[in-house]
């Protein structure tokens, strides 16, 4: 079964930030054949915030995985702004990554021997290597995150909100089309978790940037512009 | 890469381990060479510090000094030919010397000497009954105007001073004049006395020829009546010379086999312990090699610091051991070559590592496949 979804141009005629074209995923174990993702169709605008809701194994982080570029669907099209992804090959999408996508994952996952300022500039390290732009746009969102007097910090010496924020910053590093956030609220208590969706929608919203929000956390949907679930790698809206 | 380095600055303690290991690997590997070295130059040093393009044994002698005798007609037939500027005769015998002072069981090994052309860092032959003496005799008590009692006729010498590195299998060379080592030889080995005239070997200085030459012109002359030998063929020919190096090599080489293991588990393990971190990084935009050179950057600089431990502590070692005592030479040429072997085994070692680099998944670092 397949979820339409509405198209959402930005502002200006800005193209979608993601359209998912009867995507379908399969994965082969020995003799049998498990299909994770079965022809989806999903289109995020260009500054949408969309909340992807179900239970563990339905198909979540497939799905993020190949909007993200990290796997290649089995057959359909991928199209993550206005560049076609889905016959890349590795090194193709490692490229499509550095510059296209951010990801905060679900334990934060920092580096642990880097500072927070360092975190973010990895990004660059490994990417574009831009040198003081890259320090200036590290800096400038330490401020907006309201870590500038973190930023020399460890993310042992942070705390589960502020790691959250330095992985948000990490993600905004590349100027994304798209951010991907699995579970992101996942570690944190209710309260902390809902300052965090906040803002995550302030810096989505203010950037003009789109996001899918992982989920199986109901509460977490208010926050985001459009709910659409999926249940044994079927979407519905 | 820088990735990595702030790693080892910021998180020592996880390479303090490896390189602790690495280091004592690397001060074994050092200390054996130095063995080596110094077991080579206590064995061959007189043979080294000839300045000659040849040295001529008799045909049969197999480059054995004692077996070896040039008669004066076969000397002749040397100097006179082309491409020969120089010839000089020169015998040896080892004996044991009685030092003053040391107890009457307490014999100093010595080689004796008798020689025309002088070799490097001896100056031309001492007045008969004198000798120049290889300082590492001076572990044996011998001091500066010593009279030395050599061999069993108790032929003295005196020592009017001193030369280094000019050992001959293990014995402290007594560098005299051709006089003095023909009266020793006659008094103490009875059985191998030489008339005059008569050398062991003869030493071949060429007019400019390369000493391969100088030595394969030689033995064309002669018609096979002696076998000419370039200094390193020489060193090779000494009993025992070979089977050291080759014996001490094989040593080294298993140490450096066992650093390239150490290095290859530890960065094994290390890998494995940052598989999520890799996946997580990978998922941002690394690429495998980017990873891989991290850890190669690391290896590299973690076998660095061992080995610079390592090469200062043999180095101190060296200055520490009395002169003599142990044949240790610890010399800038081999620090450097063990530590080369050792980045090398370093780099090999990493190589195990990356097949599983390249399998981290990025897909794990969002929670992997379902």
């Amino acid at each position: 079964m397949t979820t339409p979804s509405p198209p959402s141009a930005g502002p200006g005629g800005v193209p979608p930030a993601l359209h998912l074209s009867g995507v379908r995923k399969v994965y082969r174990m020995a003799d049998t054949e498990v299909v994770a993702l079965d022809h989806a169709e999903l289109t995020v605008g260009a500054d949408e915030i969309v909340a992807l809701v179900g239970p563990s194994g339905s198909g979540k982080t497939t799905l993020c995985s190949i909007a993200g570029g990290i796997l290649s669907p089995t057959e359909g099209s991928v199209v993550v702004g206005d560049e076609e992804i889905t016959g890349y090959n590795d090194k193709q999408l490692t490229l499509f990554r550095q510059q296209q996508v951010g990801f905060v994952f679900q334990s934060v996952n920092l580096v642990p021997f880097l500072t927070a300022r360092e975190n973010l500039l990895v990004v660059d390290e490994l990417g574009r290597r831009e040198g003081r732009p890259a320090r200036e746009r590290a800096d400038r969102l330490l401020d907006e995150l309201g870590l500038a007097d973190r930023a020399k910090n460890l993310p042992s010496q942070l705390s589960g909100g502020q790691k959250q924020r330095v992985a948000i910053g990490r993600a905004l590093m590349n100027v994304p089309r798209l951010v991907l956030f699995d579970e992101p609220t996942s570690a944190l208590d209710t309260q902390l978790g809902m300052q965090v969706m906040e803002l995550i929608r302030s810096e989505m919203k203010s950037r003009r940037t789109a996001a899918i929000v992982v989920t199986h956390d109901e509460r977490i949907t208010e926050f985001c512009d459009r709910t659409v679930h999926i249940v044994d790698g079927v979407l519905t809206a | 890469m820088r990735l990595a380095l702030r790693e080892l600055v910021r998180r020592p303690s996880r390479f303090v381990t490896a390189t602790m290991i690495l280091t004592l690997i690397a001060a074994l590997l050092m200390f054996l060479g130095g063995l080596l070295d110094g077991l080579i130059r206590t064995s061959t040093g007189a043979i080294r510090a000839q300045q000659a393009d040849a040295i001529v044994y008799s045909a049969t002698s197999q480059g054995s000094f004692l077996r070896s005798r040039i008669e004066p007609a076969t000397r002749e037939a040397i100097t006179r030919l082309d491409g020969v500027a120089d010839t000089g005769g020169l015998g040896v015998v080892l004996l044991g010397a009685r030092v003053p002072g040391n107890g009457p069981r307490e014999l100093a090994n010595v080689a004796v000497w008798g020689y025309e052309l002088a070799p490097a860092g001896v100056p031309a032959p001492p007045a008969p009954g004198e000798a120049w003496a290889d300082e590492i005799l001076q572990a044996d008590g011998v001091e500066l105007g010593d009279r030395l009692l050599v061999g069993p006729a108790r032929t003295p010498l005196t020592v009017v001073g001193w030369v280094a590195n000019t050992s001959f299998n293990g014995q402290g060379g007594l560098w005299t004049d051709v006089s003095t080592w023909r009266a020793v030889l006659g008094a103490n080995r009875p059985d191998a006395v030489l008339a005059d005239g008569v050398f062991q070997a003869i030493v071949v200085r060429g007019t400019g020829a390369s000493a391969a030459d100088v030595a394969t012109a030689i033995d064309g002359a002669l018609g096979g009546a002696v076998a000419a030998f370039t200094v390193p063929e020489a060193i090779d020919a000494i009993p025992g010379v070979t089977e050291q190096r080759t014996t001490f090599n094989q040593i080294l080489g298993v140490t450096v086999v066992i650093a390239l293991v150490v290095i290859s588990l530890f960065f094994a393990l290390l890998t494995v312990e940052r598989t999520a971190l890799y996946g997580v990084l990978k998922a941002i935009g690394a690429r495998s090699r980017t990873i891989f050179a991290g850890l190669v950057v690391q290896a590299l600089v973690v076998t660095l610091v061992a080995a610079v431990v390592a090469g200062a502590a043999v180095i101190v070692l060296d200055v520490l051991i009395p002169p003599g005592s142990i044949p240790l030479s610890i010399s800038a040429a081999r620090i450097a070559t063990s530590t080369v072997l050792l980045l090398v085994a370093a780099v090999v070692g990493c190589a195990f590592s990356l097949r599983r680099v390249l399998r981290v998944d990025p897909a794990s670092a969002l929670g992997g496949s379902p």
